[in-house]
């Protein structure tokens, strides 16, 4: 019985995509604006998008950014998808519980908590504070929302595929290799993007654990805006909501294409 | 056990232990300290090499005082209530928001439903602070929505509200619509529609079925929801600084002056442990909500 539009369900969703389209359209437009004054246009320029070019600290802070992004996604996939391998094959192992906490608790632990608790660790362990600290941070929030992506995926995995190929001679690894990790990759992948998104958004946790030489974006873009609202950081804005929406449409026509290719294929060979 | 199978579960183990346990540890601990002038600003230290006797003396200093003090004082007690308070009408505004588009989205044709839910994810990629950001250009009394309302001349002066609770509210609904929206979809989506009519054929008004079958069907999905914006919303630091005025109270952003201006690092501490505990609470009804989604699901 879906597919029943009716007046009141039309406009609640024409509204609620207004709602939370409109703000971030704003921002694009504005940041096409000639005028100083965000709120006053005066034409098309693209001159805010030269500035930003232009502006070092900024340029700096986008290179830190990238470089922690990369490197915390890859090692968080790595041990994420692991942790997930963790939870769901293996139902008993001593401490399973704590394990299983740790995993979920930072999904809903306030920002704020995270970055002073780590902080205050990298302190008592006198570790310099920099790249280093703030990838470590990003590697230990994110792993926990790729183990829940990738663990989504496992659940629905036929181990009885990985035990075939441990009867025809393979070791563990090389069945979780050449069998299981093929088959859950697109999980993977998203939990990967999923972890260099939220790497490159973070600033409460990189503000709490970054030292000199290492401000990243968000804390750049943090500390102009309590100096004002500025074009450039509208023209800065425009580049990541472009880079993003580029990334998730990309992601999604490709698991689209594979759904469709696996089902053609299991057409093809019904058996 | 293989090695490999060894590895899988201790080498995430070992990295949480050390990374999300051990800190947690250390900031109770130092919560426990009083703050001196110096780097690290707080004392007593512990040094494992100074011998037994020397932290055996230590662990003596420790004292709850700086948990009296923020019971005691009325600044931190009204910044958690205060805390409380915006986080549950920012959820019951997300709700009120929140539902109606999951219902439409769910009531669309299947061929829609995937680009609908696609639209509602897509800005929960965007950065947060950009999000935030947007909204400081149109709720300024120069901006964009009196600016609009006063070419209608709805208006006659600009209306004050950056810088308030209201903006705040605003700013907390606009970030976790998406949190609210998806769990909602979820169980609207698999709902058997059928079961309405049969209750208008039993002689339910349109409004009664709706509130007999289909809000106690959505039920678990709207408790997702609530709690997947309320547990966020009560830390929430970056909403309440920029959009918030100096006398929006909100704890996260107490704790990140308490430490960044104040460099009080021991009450930063003791800020964050009660935090912690006032979340225990919808934290473990959130894990026990999902631990019942999963059962059903698989």
């Amino acid at each position: 019985m879906s597919g029943r539009w009716t007046w009141f369900n039309v406009s609640s969703v024409v509204l609620g995509f207004a709602f939370l389209y409109i703000p971030i359209i704003l921002l694009v437009i504005y940041s096409f604006n000639e005028s100083r004054l965000v709120t006053v246009w005066a034409g098309f320029s693209t001159r805010w998008y030269v500035e930003m070019f232009n502006n070092q600290g900024l340029m700096d802070a986008a290179w830190v950014t990238i470089r922690v992004a990369l490197v915390s996604a890859t090692v968080a996939t790595v041990l994420g998808t692991l942790a997930a391998l963790a939870l769901v094959r293996y139902t008993r192992f001593t401490g399973r519980t704590l394990f299983t906490g740790m995993v979920y608790a930072p999904l809903v632990m306030p920002e704020v908590i995270t970055g002073l608790s780590l902080l205050l660790l990298f302190v008592s362990i006198n570790m310099d504070r920099g790249f280093w600290t703030v990838t470590l941070a990003h590697i230990t929030f994110s792993l926990c929302f790729v183990a829940v992506v990738v663990q989504s995926r496992l659940v629905s995995f036929d181990m009885s595929l990985e035990e075939a190929a441990q009867d025809l001679g393979c070791t563990p690894f090389e069945a979780f290799w050449k069998v299981t990790l093929p088959v859950i990759f697109p999980a993977v992948l998203s939990g990967w993007m999923l972890a260099f998104t939220l790497s490159l958004d973070d600033l409460v946790i990189a503000s709490f654990t970054s030292g000199p030489g290492a401000t990243t974006l968000p804390m750049k873009i943090y500390s102009q805006v309590r100096l004002g609202v500025t074009p450039e950081i509208n023209a800065v804005c425009t580049i990541l909501i472009g880079l993003v929406a580029i990334g998730v449409i990309t992601a999604t026509l490709v698991t689209k294409q594979r759904v469709v290719a696996d089902a053609r294929a299991r057409q093809a060979d019904p058996a | 056990m293989n090695l490999f199978r060894r590895l899988t579960i201790l080498v995430p183990y070992l990295w949480l232990l050390a990374l999300f346990l051990l800190p947690f540890l250390i900031v109770f601990r130092i919560s426990l300290s009083e703050p001196v002038l110096a780097m690290p600003p707080y004392a007593p230290q512990f040094d494992i090499g100074e011998g037994w006797a020397a932290l055996r003396e230590s662990l003596s200093q420790l004292s709850f005082a700086n948990y009296v003090w923020l019971t005691e004082d009325a600044l931190y007690r009204n910044a958690y209530f205060s805390s409380l308070r915006i986080a549950l009408v920012s959820t019951f505004l997300t709700l009120l928001i929140g539902f109606p588009l999951a219902y439409g989205m769910a009531r669309a044709s299947e061929g829609l439903r995937p680009i609908l839910l696609m639209l509602v994810i897509l800005p929960f990629w965007t950065s947060f602070l950009i999000r935030v950001y947007a909204w400081i250009g149109i709720l300024k009394p120069e901006g964009l929505l009196n600016q609009f309302l006063m070419s209608f001349g709805l208006i006659g002066e600009p209306l004050t509200i950056l810088n308030t609770d209201t903006a705040v509210y605003i700013g907390i609904v606009y970030s976790y619509l998406p949190f609210m929206v998806l769990p909602i979809y979820a169980t609207l989506e698999k709902m058997d529609y059928s079961l309405i009519e049969a209750a208008q054929d039993l002689g339910c008004t349109a409004l009664g079925a709706f509130w007999k079958v289909t809000a106690r069907l959505a039920l678990p999905g709207v408790l997702a929801g609530c709690l997947l914006v309320f547990i966020p919303a009560v830390g929430e630091f970056v909403i309440p600084d920029l959009l918030g005025g100096s006398d929006t109270l909100m704890i996260g952003k107490t704790l990140w002056t308490e430490f960044f201006n104040n460099r009080d690092w021991p009450v930063a501490s003791a800020v964050a442990i009660i935090l912690l505990i006032l979340l225990v609470v919808p934290i473990v009804l959130f894990q026990n909500a999902q631990a019942r989604a999963q059962e059903s699901g698989s």
